[in-house]
């Protein structure tokens, strides 16, 4: 299975999401900014970081970029494209997902392990996952999803919505939920579900020594999709 | 205009020092040459005050592949693989504009380890305020977070460890200490030596804009009610480019292009060219008019002082300027060729085509004022007798739950959340741990490391203090399990011109290196700040000391959570119950006086090496160091990482029980062992003539002391987490 991982100026978990998808199995490149298409791919990544800086507003620069018309294309044809953390807010910023993310309610910077439920399997990316609550970790200072009452109710209407920030049982409450982000959300679809947007980051928890290994249970369940 | 005496003091230049250049120069220089003499001969840049003292530090070791004098130290970590680290201060800016004092800090740190062709691994701080009531301290404090998370985390590099203190001497003088690590191949360390004569001298980085002018001068300087004046000497940090810089210099540096390469720090252009120059035994000729800059109608004066973040300058090889060009242009950075090294040994200027200055470089760095400073010594403080019969009314469950939420102790979880702590995807041991940890990427190895500092100790006895922190710090490496290599130092002080604070200094190094000899653990980098004074108010005596530690099988890593019930908890090392000086003394029973504990070398050593071997044998399942607060303090914080209980035996030693599990001996650690190992661990602490209790085991959750009321792990938990999380939102 191919993917590609974006790079932006300012991306910087670029590398942690190649050592990521290379573990799994992914043959993974790498591909500049500036780059005017995308080689052929199963799946597109663009990955964490502050892109262009993050100037003017979290990836809205990114969102007008060269590249940027080609992974619209490659989505638009049903392509996989996953965009983790600020790629979830490049792909805001694209309109390829509804809704925005805000800074975070408490205006800090949170770096700290979560649990999310996997509310939808109808989808490639979480499919006979073999674990329903994921213990991932998140690391950004604009993670408060938002969007209108009439997106809510089409996310929910659809399925759309992805993860939900939880605790250890599965329980959604306010106490679990890191960043104010609007009904827990930690990630959603667009309505065909070959697009995810989300907070967390699965490529920092995939090994036993680091803070948690359930990124595994993604990354294996999505090449397994794939093939 | 005229260059005069008044002209050269409102430069921070003493009268003698200017007559001094007058006659090395053998006329007056101009506003030009002034600015540039006294960007290098402040305390800053020139080191004037500490030198003397600095040249007697160990800096030499089997594993140190540079000490200091360059950008960063680097230390060996075997397979060819080096570490280039450093710490450095950022305190008066941090106190004028906490958000970029702090961010620039961060930056600047990391451009030093960059510039070494090393790829940064981790960052580190060391932030000191003033006591949690004054007006200003919670405004700093959140000012100085976000500006260090808003640097660091921009940059995709990981923030593993640090410390944080609250003391009122840092009312005025806020302490903003930052250290970096980064990764880098042996064989491919860039210097900043130049070599060579016609050899293009590039600029690369951000335009030079107007900011940070007179930096280094103002950071040499004590304050005064005007300091909020000085807010135009603070630069203004932006990440993306450095990020940017980073990326674009490490891809310059994998071709063999540069022949040597400096970061514009303090001082920007000016130290930066001159230093290359003066290690070279070059001379250097810069084109005022080539540098790109941010404003309109710069004058040369103005470009060379300027303190711009992310710039560099580098030395390259003849016919290699379009190939480095291409890759500034690939990440949008300037790039302009402003200059070249000559065989002169002078700096010599150009603007719009007259020759605006001309100085022989000797003169500005060999000949810079070397000063030996008065200095006093400290007496060691008489003992207290303290009133044994007044710890009656107290309860150590009491005492122990006081402690655990002083701003000095409580955990400091609501800063390090704000740092991103996993970028990189290596990290394995989280801030908040005796060390931070990071795997060297795609092998079994690991690099642990630790800031420390005790200023109430060398408040106290400078000697004694200076020779904990390095202690201390080498028992934060070897309580995860890594051997100590090497440290570095950043070392805050108040004013030299003061006897007092100049033999704090003094005292200080001295300490630090009779420790660093007998521990064999050099320093290979550093950085000193004086001049932490307000209003005729200095800073206690804070030489921050950053260590190095490396695992060679990061499995084998130890973390401080207690882990399994049942299991017995030891303490290794002596108990003597030595309370002056200690949290207990000072916040418990208002005692401030008296000596800080004794530091006895061989055993700090012996000890050490000896949980280094357990650790080795597998025969350890958690493990601490004991500092403030004492045993017992250390043994909560285990149960609180772990989220268990304790249950301590009656103590079987005759001393108060108080003493005991209060006092802040040096040397000690707990360790957390299983019932089935004990005449193996006894046997190796035996062998090597190490003292131990064995003083109580762990529980699920409740933690049992001999009569005392039972409390819950959660009470424990709250008490330590709550302070800093309701201080912030008040």
């Amino acid at each position: 299975m191919k993917s590609s991982v974006i790079i932006f100026p300012g991306s910087n978990c670029d590398r942690d999401m190649d050592v990521a998808l290379k573990k799994f199995g992914f043959k993974n490149q790498m591909i500049w900014h500036n780059n005017p298409t995308i080689p052929k791919s199963d799946l597109i990544v663009l990955p964490g970081g502050f892109s262009y800086g993050d100037y003017l507003r979290c990836g809205s620069i990114a969102a007008k970029s060269k590249i940027i018309k080609s992974v619209i294309e490659f989505a638009n044809s049903g392509g996989l494209v996953l965009g983790i953390c600020n790629g979830f807010q490049i792909l805001t910023e694209t309109g390829l997902l509804p809704g925005i993310l805000q800074q975070n309610i408490y205006q800090k910077f949170i770096c700290k392990n979560v649990h999310v439920k996997v509310n939808d399997k109808e989808n490639k990316y979480f499919s006979s996952i073999k674990k329903e609550i994921l213990e991932l970790h998140i690391a950004h200072n604009e993670g408060n999803y938002f969007c209108s009452n009439d997106e809510l109710k089409s996310l929910k209407d659809n399925s759309q919505i992805a993860v939900t920030y939880c605790d250890k049982n599965g329980k959604e409450s306010e106490e679990f939920n890191p960043n104010g982000a609007l009904s827990n959300i930690a990630g959603i679809f667009n309505k065909n579900k070959n697009i995810l947007g989300m907070m967390p980051h699965p490529e920092r928890v995939i090994d036993k020594s680091l803070s948690s290994n359930d990124g595994n249970f993604f990354f294996e369940n999505l090449i397994k999709n794939l093939k | 205009m005229e260059v005069n005496e008044q002209i050269a003091i409102d430069h921070g230049l003493k009268k003698e020092e200017f007559a001094k250049i007058c006659d090395l120069l053998n006329r007056t220089p101009n506003l030009t040459e002034l600015g540039i003499f006294s960007a290098m001969w402040n305390e800053h840049c020139s080191y004037k005050s500490s030198r003397l003292h600095l040249k007697k530090l160990n800096t030499k070791g089997k594993k140190v592949i540079q000490g200091p004098g360059e950008n960063a130290g680097v230390i060996d970590i075997e397979d060819n693989d080096a570490i280039v680290f450093k710490i450095e201060s950022h305190n008066h800016p941090s106190f004028i504009e906490p958000y970029q004092g702090a961010a620039t800090g961060v930056g600047g740190i990391m451009r030093d380890v960059f510039t070494m062709g090393a790829r940064p691994i981790a960052n580190l701080n060391s932030i000191h305020f003033g006591s949690p009531q004054h007006p200003k301290t919670k405004n700093l404090l959140r000012g100085v977070v976000k500006g260090i998370g808003g640097y660091g985390n921009c940059m995709g590099i990981p923030t593993i460890g640090g410390q944080t203190s609250f003391d009122e001497s840092y009312n005025g003088n806020i302490l903003v200490n930052a250290m970096t690590l980064g990764l880098v191949n042996k064989n491919k360390i860039f210097y900043s030596k130049a070599a060579g004569v016609n050899k293009p001298v590039i600029y690369v980085g951000s335009k030079t804009g107007r900011d940070g002018i007179h930096g280094a001068s103002m950071a040499s300087a004590i304050f005064d009610d005007k300091i909020e004046e000085k807010k135009p000497t603070v630069q203004v940090g932006d990440p993306f480019t450095e990020k940017l810089l980073l990326e674009a210099c490490l891809e310059l540096m994998a071709g063999k292009s540069i022949i040597s390469i400096q970061d514009m720090g303090a001082a920007g252009l000016t130290s930066s060219s001159i230093e290359m120059a003066s290690k070279g035994n070059l001379g250097i000729e810069l084109n005022l008019n080539k540098v790109p800059c941010r404003e309109e109608k710069m004058t040369p004066y103005e470009i060379m002082l300027s303190e711009s973040q992310e710039r560099m300058l580098i030395v390259l090889e003849n016919g290699k300027e379009e190939a480095a060009k291409k890759i500034f242009d690939k990440w949008n950075l300037d790039f302009a060729i402003i200059g070249k090294t000559t065989d002169s040994k002078k700096i010599e200027l150009l603007f719009d085509n007259n020759k605006v200055a001309e100085i022989p470089i000797n003169i500005l760095a060999e000949n810079a004022p070397i000063y030996d400073r008065k200095w006093k010594k400290t007496k060691l403080p008489q003992k207290i007798k303290f009133n044994k019969d007044d710890f009656k009314k107290l309860k150590i469950t009491e005492v122990l739950k006081k402690i655990l939420c002083l701003p000095n102790i409580s955990s400091k979880e609501w800063i390090w959340q704000q740092y991103d702590h996993t970028v990189m995807g290596d990290t394995i041991q989280k801030p908040g741990s005796d060390s931070g940890v990071v795997r060297v990427h795609g092998t079994n190895k690991a690099v642990a490391t630790s800031v420390d500092s005790s200023a109430v100790y060398c408040y106290a006895h400078p000697l004694t203090g200076g020779k904990q922190v390095v202690c201390e710090s080498w028992r934060n490496l070897i309580s995860c399990g890594s051997k100590p290599i090497a440290i570095t130092n950043c070392l805050n002080f108040g004013n030299p011109e003061k006897e007092k604070n100049m033999g704090e200094f003094v005292e200080c190094v001295e300490g630090i290196n009779e420790a660093s000899k007998f521990l064999d653990y050099p320093v290979v980098s550093g950085n000193v700040s004086f001049y932490n004074e307000t209003k005729d108010k200095g800073i206690k005596p804070t030489p921050v000391i950053g260590g190095i530690g490396l695992i060679k099988n990061y499995q084998k890593m130890m973390t401080m959570g207690l882990k399994n019930n049942e299991n017995l908890i030891l303490v290794i090392g002596k108990t003597e119950g030595h309370i002056d000086k200690s949290v207990f003394a000072i916040n418990i029973l208002n005692e401030k006086k008296g000596p800080p504990p004794e530091i006895n070398l061989f055993n700090e050593k012996n000890n050490g090496e000896t949980v280094l071997k357990l650790i080795e044998e597998e025969l350890i399942k958690s493990t601490h160091d004991v500092s403030l607060g004492g045993i017992i303090t250390a043994i909560s914080k285990m149960a609180i990482r772990g989220k268990k209980g304790f249950k301590l035996n009656k103590l079987r030693v005759l001393m108060n029980k108080f003493d005991y599990y209060f006092g802040e001996d040096q040397g000690r650690y707990i360790i957390e062992i299983e019932p089935k190992n004990l005449s193996k661990v006894q046997k190796i602490l035996r062998d090597n003539s190490v003292h131990c209790d064995e003083i109580g085991i762990v529980t699920e959750k409740d933690i049992v002391l001999d009569k005392e009321p039972i409390i819950h792990i959660d009470d424990l938990i709250k008490s330590n987490t709550n302070w800093l999380e309701e201080y912030m939102s008040k």
